[in-house]
């Protein structure tokens, strides 16, 4: 039953994929070609008001370029013209180093937290403020600061990714089980052995849930984060894309993006299972 | 009671807040005797254990131990948990080799090893030593507890109902060996249950308290069946429907009915129903 579903769900997808493209391809075919333009005047305009080209590409010169892209995605032409890998390499470089710098301190602090109903009480009002900020609003203050554009938006990385990772940790840690904690105490367990053995084990899946929801926000950030920066990044790519009119070459970065967001939920969500004991 | 018992609880009192739980209880345990605690809810049972565990302070009075006094958790006395509290993320073997090493921090793995099989044999989950507890039976979980319990050697084992979230077959197997072990190993136990049958078949002495708030110790039941009695014989033995009647006729009527003012707090009543002396049903009778 549950393999005939899978099976008839894969099909409806492929044929809502399908029906989607064509509506797409009929969209841009375009009207007809302008016959009694001023040639001067033509030659001023686009194809899309000589020829009757549509203004959006269409699926086939979309996919066109997206295999140009995935044949050769790190030349390399100066910059202004980098392959697609070697942008989506940076960004992703970006949101690994602010996300594990704040993998470094939420959990740590997390714990901290989780373990003291103090720290939680007397930090919690500084969280509750310090949460709903859109990480892009610290973006000046850090370029402010840290005077580099690249340090700069991984700091914006890292305040984002920080929030949801501190909360689910200190989560995590403040709920592990009474009856586990009691035998640690009963058995005289050291601060090292309950921190690693019980606690870390105990909470795992509820940390690294977060990890998920933060490295989410990251990938959703750096796109922003980058059009601000600019210099490198799949962000920087999308607007220097648009600022060429390349729709074809946006549309193709909008791909890219899913896929990799989906990659990285995808290995969170893996993790997510490794660390999850069944009752 | 002997000249220097192993356990003293002296003057045991706890509140929360305005709310005294229990108050004035005096008890003590030999070396090798097993106790049972028996109480409606709400008279403190599990705060009485929690105690002797060292995982709960009391409001007054205090509890020694060999003549020290118990003041936090010590792997002199293992718990036996209602809830079984294994770490699911770890295997049988993990589970009680976390004991293990705890006891004997110095050990290699390889003998921390040999010496938690050794208990989960006892157990008779030989063959489920490297199963995760999801996959046990709610009773195999329990025999894991036990082996955990046991594998740090401890001078004392406490059991909070261990038995009262299985079912009556396995709860009836469980019993039979814990008396097996208890008795090999002439561990010194306090154990808290519901059921009177547990206690007759357990118990060298059932403890029983008055319902709280404010619970005493309203008397102490000396079980007069024979030490080898086993599950399968014990209700044909002439003292057995005394001694379960007395206890039931306690929980009861008895439990809620008592003159606190009037009794020895210090020294609570003995008696051992079937022997002569006073018992409920004989002064019915």
């Amino acid at each position: 039953m549950s393999r005939s579903i899978t099976l008839r769900a894969a099909v409806v997808s492929v044929a809502l994929l399908a029906l989607f493209l064509l509506a797409w391809q009929l969209a841009t075919l375009g009207g007809t070609a302008a016959t009694d333009m001023d040639p001067e005047y033509a030659a001023l305009m686009g194809a899309t008001a000589t020829q009757g080209k549509s203004a959006m590409p269409g699926p086939v010169e979309v996919l066109g370029t997206f295999w140009n892209h995935i044949t050769n995605p790190f030349y390399d032409n100066g910059p202004n013209d980098k392959g697609v890998g070697i942008q989506l390499a940076f960004s992703l470089a970006r949101v690994l180093t602010g996300f594990f710098l704040a993998v470094a301190v939420a959990v740590p602090l997390g714990f901290l937290i989780g373990m003291s109903p103090l720290m939680h009480k007397a930090l919690d009002p500084f969280f509750q403020l310090l949460k709903p900020i859109s990480p892009l609003a610290w973006m000046p203050l850090a370029l402010y600061t840290i005077k580099d554009s690249s340090a700069s938006a991984i700091f914006v990385i890292f305040i984002c990714s920080l929030w949801p990772m501190l909360m689910n940790t200190a989560f995590g840690v403040a709920a592990v089980r009474k009856e586990w904690m009691n035998v640690a105490r009963t058995l005289e367990v050291g601060p090292f052995r309950k921190a690693f053995q019980v606690i870390l084990p105990a909470a795992a899946p509820t940390i690294v849930t977060g990890m998920r929801i933060s490295i989410g926000i990251a990938w959703l950030v750096i796109v922003a984060a980058e059009m601000l920066v600019g210099g490198t990044g799949i962000g920087y790519f999308v607007w220097n894309e648009w600022n060429n009119l390349s729709i074809t070459n946006v549309i193709n970065a909008i791909l890219f993006i899913g896929l990799v967001g989906l990659v990285l939920d995808q290995a969170l969500a893996k993790l997510v299972k490794v660390v999850t004991y069944p009752e | 009671m002997t000249g220097n018992p192993f356990i003293r609880v002296e003057g045991l009192a706890k509140a929360y807040g305005p709310t005294t739980v229990f108050r004035d209880l005096w008890m003590s345990i030999d070396k090798g005797e097993f106790i049972c605690l028996i109480g409606h809810s709400g008279c403190g049972k599990t705060t009485i254990l929690n105690a002797l565990a060292g995982l709960e302070e009391v409001s007054d009075g205090a509890i020694l131990m060999d003549g020290r006094e118990i003041d936090g958790p010590s792997l002199d006395r293992a718990v036996i948990f209602q809830s079984h509290a294994l770490m699911p993320w770890m295997s049988v073997l993990e589970n009680v080799d976390f004991a293990v090493r705890s006891r004997w921090p110095g050990w290699n793995k390889a003998k921390r090893h040999q010496h938690a099989l050794k208990f989960i044999e006892l157990v008779g989950l030989a063959g489920a030593a490297n199963k995760k507890p999801a996959e046990l039976s709610g009773g195999m979980k329990q025999r894991v507890g036990i082996a955990r319990a046991l594998s740090i050697e401890p001078k004392m084992l406490l059991m909070d109902e261990p038995f009262s979230a299985l079912d009556a077959l396995t709860r009836g197997t469980l019993q039979d060996e814990v008396l097996r072990i208890c008795h090999e190993t002439q561990q010194t136990v306090f154990m808290i249950t519901h059921d009177v049958d547990e206690a007759i078949l357990l118990a060298d002495k059932i403890v029983l308290m008055t319902n709280g708030p404010q619970a005493v110790i309203a008397e102490i039941v000396e079980n007069t069946l024979p030490r080898d009695r086993s599950r399968h014989d014990l209700h044909r033995h002439p003292h057995y429907y005394r001694i379960r009647n007395h206890l039931i006729e306690f929980l009861v009527d008895r439990s809620k009915q008592f003159d606190r003012a009037a009794m020895d707090t210090r020294h609570p009543q003995i008696t051992k129903p079937g022997l002569g002396g006073p018992t409920a049903l004989d002064q019915s009778a």
